[in-house]
């Protein structure tokens, strides 16, 4: 059974792109067969958090206009053999992939791949319902902040009006300092106020930067505290139980040479 | 001096007051419906007590209201007659 999932937050900057391609190299990893598909037409960067800016031939709209068969517009991850993504254009606006394409060209790759992930643009409109249109699920991706809070609070309320029921929760970039300080909403909190089910919690990760610098997903980097928790989702998503890890706290020496910009 | 000095004692977590916040403007938030969807709504009532009541529907108002920390679906239909069945 292959399963297209979105994965959408409202508000930009949250991970969403991020999220996208460590669920989609950690997938690859555990064997499965899986399309990554950028929607974010004009503003495209899944490429690039991939590593796989330089070999894009063809794109999204020249396979949702008739141009090229998607086989043709698919880059193959050069270390991970199982794993395609299909960029969209970079020239192009939303306007150039409606609901009604993307629909037909996710029944297709369901007969191919495990998994087809679709990587939203930011926003409620156009570009977001045509993201949302093919999907069997969505993992909604915010922050523990206010304002990435409401936003997904709306897109969730969007998702149900489209009939999408399937909803779970990604918690990224959370501080486990400050949520001790009692200055930062844990998972439970945002758990509480969304009432949608958690499939996991990132921790805010300096390595999340460095290996977009270098574009390599760091999914199961097992130094890398932010790796373990998007391995765990993946996980989670092939089914499996797996207990919500607890973040290391950086110890006072750590909190000291950071203080001192060491 | 020393009630500010308190405050800072007593002064809420800001992790905790962002929960309460949420809470409360989602409540908006959720209950805020488009133009559309109210007109609709309004359209099914009308259709709906009209099987019993002649109603003046010129004069009826539906909103939705926040009260306390609930919302409530308010309606004022002035009735002009009951239809018999």
């Amino acid at each position: 059974m292959s399963e297209v999932i979105v994965i959408t937050s409202g508000k930009g900057g949250v991970g969403k792109t991020t999220t996208t391609a460590n669920l989609g190299v950690g997938l690859a990893k555990r064997g499965k067969n899986v399309v990554l598909i950028d929607t974010d037409t004009g503003l495209r960067n899944l490429d690039l958090l991939l590593g796989l800016e330089n070999r894009i031939m063809y794109d999204l709209v020249d396979v949702t206009e008739g141009r090229v068969p998607y086989k043709k517009a698919l880059v193959r991850h050069k270390k991970y053999e199982t794993l395609f993504l299909l960029p969209t254009s970079q020239i192009k606006d939303k306007s150039a992939v409606n609901p009604a394409q993307l629909m037909v060209l996710c029944d297709e790759l369901r007969k191919q791949y495990d998994y087809v992930i679709i990587d939203c643009p930011a926003g409620i409109e156009q570009g977001f319902k045509t993201a949302i249109a093919a999907a069997d699920r969505a993992i909604v991706v915010t922050m523990p902040e206010v304002s990435a809070v409401r936003d997904a609070d709306k897109i969730i309320g969007e998702l149900g009006r489209a009939e999408k029921d399937n909803i779970s929760l990604i918690v990224n970039r959370i501080r486990p300092q400050m949520v001790e300080s009692g200055d930062m909403m844990d998972m439970s909190d945002i758990d509480d106020i969304l009432s949608i089910k958690c499939i996991g919690q990132v921790p805010d990760d300096e390595m999340v930067v460095t290996s977009a610098n270098r574009g390599e997903p760091l999914v199961g980097n097992p130094k890398s505290q932010a790796g373990r928790a998007y391995d765990n989702i993946v996980r989670r998503i092939l089914g499996e139980e797996v207990p919500f890890m607890t973040f290391e706290k950086d110890g006072l020496f750590t909190r000291l040479k950071k203080a001192f910009g060491m | 001096m020393l009630d500010s000095l308190l405050s800072m004692f007593k002064k809420e977590k800001s992790g905790k007051v962002a929960k309460k916040r949420l809470q409360m403007v989602l409540i908006q938030d959720r209950a805020s419906v488009s133009p559309e969807v109210m007109e609709k709504l309004r359209d099914d009532i009308i259709q709906v007590i009209s099987k019993y009541m002649v109603i003046n529907k010129s004069d009826m108002e539906i909103s939705l209201e926040n009260v306390e920390d609930s919302v409530a679906l308010v309606a004022n239909i002035p009735v002009q007659n009951m239809r018999h069945h």
